[in-house]
C-alpha cells in the first residue's frame, strides 16, 4: 500500500542523485481507496512535514483535486477531511514511481514498492 | 543457539516456508511482542501526542500489529518479499516497502517521529559478496547516516539485535557515532542466559539537556523461577480442571465461522479485517 502520506516523504536513494530526487512520479497506476479511520490530531501533526506542493502535484496525477494549490492558513475540518482521504485512503496498488532525476524506476506490485538497488546504484 | 544469519542472507532465509513458519510460531509471536512492547518504552514517545514511526526490518509485521494496537502510524521496511507478503495477508495497516536497509533508505530529512526495529542488525554484519559496498562497515554506515537523517530531531532510535561478540557491539556503536547519533547500549537482564536482551538505544539530538541511556531491566527474568515451572504448573492446573483453557483468537473465529457457513447458518458475519481484533484503548 503506498499512500501518499509515505510517497510524500520518499526520495530517491540511488548513488549520487542528490538534487531534484523527490517527489517520485508515478506511472501506469492501479489505484484502490480505502476507507481509513479519520484522524484529525494526527494530520495536524503531520502537516509541517508535508511538502505541500509535492503532494499537490501528486494527488492531481492520481486525479483528485480536492486541494487547493496553497497551503491554506486556517486549517478548518474541511480541509482536514479532504486532507486525510488524499493522504491515507488513496492507496496505489500496482505501477511504479520514477525518479524525475535519475530516472531510476521503482516499480509497486501488491502494493509494496520495490526499493532495492543495483550493485552500481549503491552510494 | 543457532544463528540463521551465518546460514544464508535475509532474503533468501526466509523464504515462502520459513516466512510461514516464523510467523505461525506462538513462542515467537511472544518474544517479539515483548520485545516490541520493550522498543516502545525505550523510545519513550511523549504520551498523548500521535507518532509517525518507522520499523526497519519488519517482516511478516508481528511488531506492527502491535503499532496498530497502540494506535501509531507507521511505515515498514524489510528485504524478504515472502515475509512482506504474510504481511499483507495479515493486514497489518502500514506501508510496506522492500527495501535493503544496508543500501540506505530514501526518506526525506525529519520525516520519522521514531524508529524500531527488533531482531534485524545481526544481519546486516555478514558480507554476501566481496563487492566493496557489501562490507558490513560500509552499509551499516550507509545505514545509519540516512536513518539519522530521516529522523526528527530530537527522536530515538532503538535496535533489539543478537550481538554473537563484543567486537560487533563495538563495530555498530561506533559507526552509529560516527553517523550523529547519541547513546548506546542497553541489556536487559544480563544474567540470564535465555531472557537477556541487547537493545541499541539511540538518539538524535538532544535540545539542550542530555539525554539519558535507559538502565535495562536487572534481576531474573520475572520470577526467577526455571523456564517450565508455569507450563508444568498450568499443566497440573489443566489436569485438575480437565478441560483445556480456550484460545479464541482470530483463526480460531475465522475457522468457527467457516465451519457455520459450511452448515449453512444464517447471518455469519463478515470476515473483514476487523475480524478478532482487539479495540484500541482510545475513545
Amino acid at each position: 500500500m503506498v499512500r501518499l502520506v509515505t510517497h510524500n516523504l520518499l526520495a530517491c536513494h540511488a548513488k549520487d542523485c542528490n538534487t531534484n530526487n523527490f517527489p517520485l512520479g508515478f506511472q501506469n497506476v492501479q489505484l484502490e481507496i480505502r476507507e481509513a479511520e479519520f484522524n484529525p490530531d494526527f494530520v495536524r501533526a503531520f502537516l509541517p512535514k508535508i511538502e505541500w506542493n509535492a503532494l499537490v502535484k501528486t494527488a492531481r496525477e492520481l486525479g483528485d483535486t480536492s486541494l487547493p494549490d496553497e497551503q491554506p492558513e486556517m486549517v478548518d475540518d474541511d480541509f482536514l477531511q479532504n486532507l486525510h482521504h488524499v493522504l491515507f485512503e488513496l492507496h496505489v496498488i500496482e505501477g511504479a514511481m520514477v525518479c524525475p532525476n535519475c530516472k531510476h524506476v521503482y516499480p509497486i506490485s501488491d502494493g509494496i514498492p520495490n526499493m532495492l538497488l543495483a550493485e552500481h546504484e549503491i552510494a | 543457539m543457532s544463528r540463521p544469519e551465518l546460514v544464508a542472507p535475509p532474503e533468501i532465509y526466509y523464504g515462502d516456508s520459513e516466512a510461514k513458519k516464523y510467523t505461525q510460531n506462538t513462542r515467537n509471536q511472544q518474544i517479539q511482542a515483548d520485545m516490541t512492547y520493550r522498543a516502545l518504552e525505550l523510545l519513550n514517545l511523549p504520551p498523548e501526542k500521535p507518532a509517525f514511526l518507522l520499523d526497519i526490518g519488519c517482516g511478516s509485521g508481528l511488531s506492527g500489529e502491535i503499532l496498530d494496537e497502540e494506535g501509531y502510524n507507521w511505515v515498514g521496511v524489510d528485504i524478504a518479499p515472502s515475509m512482506l507478503e504474510v504481511a499483507l495477508e495479515r493486514e497489518v495497516e502500514g506501508d510496506l516497502f522492500l527495501q535493503d536497509i544496508g543500501q540506505g533508505l530514501g526518506f526525506r530529512p525529519g520525516s520519522f517521529d521514531g524508529a524500531i526495529s527488533i531482531s534485524v542488525l545481526q544481519w546486516l554484519l555478514n558480507a554476501e559478496t566481496s563487492h566493496p559496498t557489501s562490507s558490513p562497515p560500509h552499509r551499516l554506515q550507509l545505514f545509519f547516516t540516512t536513518l539519522h537523517s530521516a529522523l526528527r530531531n530530537p527522536s530515538r532510535a532503538v535496535f533489539q539485535f543478537y550481538p554473537s561478540s563484543d567486537d560487533q557491539i563495538q563495530l555498530i556503536t561506533s559507526i552509529a557515532q560516527k553517523a550523529g547519533f547519541g547513546g548506546g547500549i542497553v541489556v536487559d537482564f544480563p544474567n540470564s542466559k535465555k531472557a537477556k536482551k541487547v537493545f541499541l538505544c539511540l538518539f538524535v539530538g538532544g535540545g539542550g539537556g542530555q539525554q539519558e541511556i535507559p538502565k535495562g531491566l536487572e534481576g531474573e527474568e520475572e520470577d526467577g523461577k526455571a523456564r517450565f515451572e508455569r507450563r508444568r504448573e498450568r499443566e497440573r492446573s489443566r489436569a485438575k480442571n480437565g478441560r483445556r483453557r480456550t484460545i479464541k483468537d482470530r483463526d480460531w473465529i475465522l475457522k468457527k465461522k467457516e465451519l457455520y457457513r459450511k452448515r449453512g447458518k444464517e447471518e455469519v458475519p463478515r470476515d473483514s479485517r476487523y475480524t478478532g481484533r482487539k479495540r484500541k484503548p482510545v475513545f
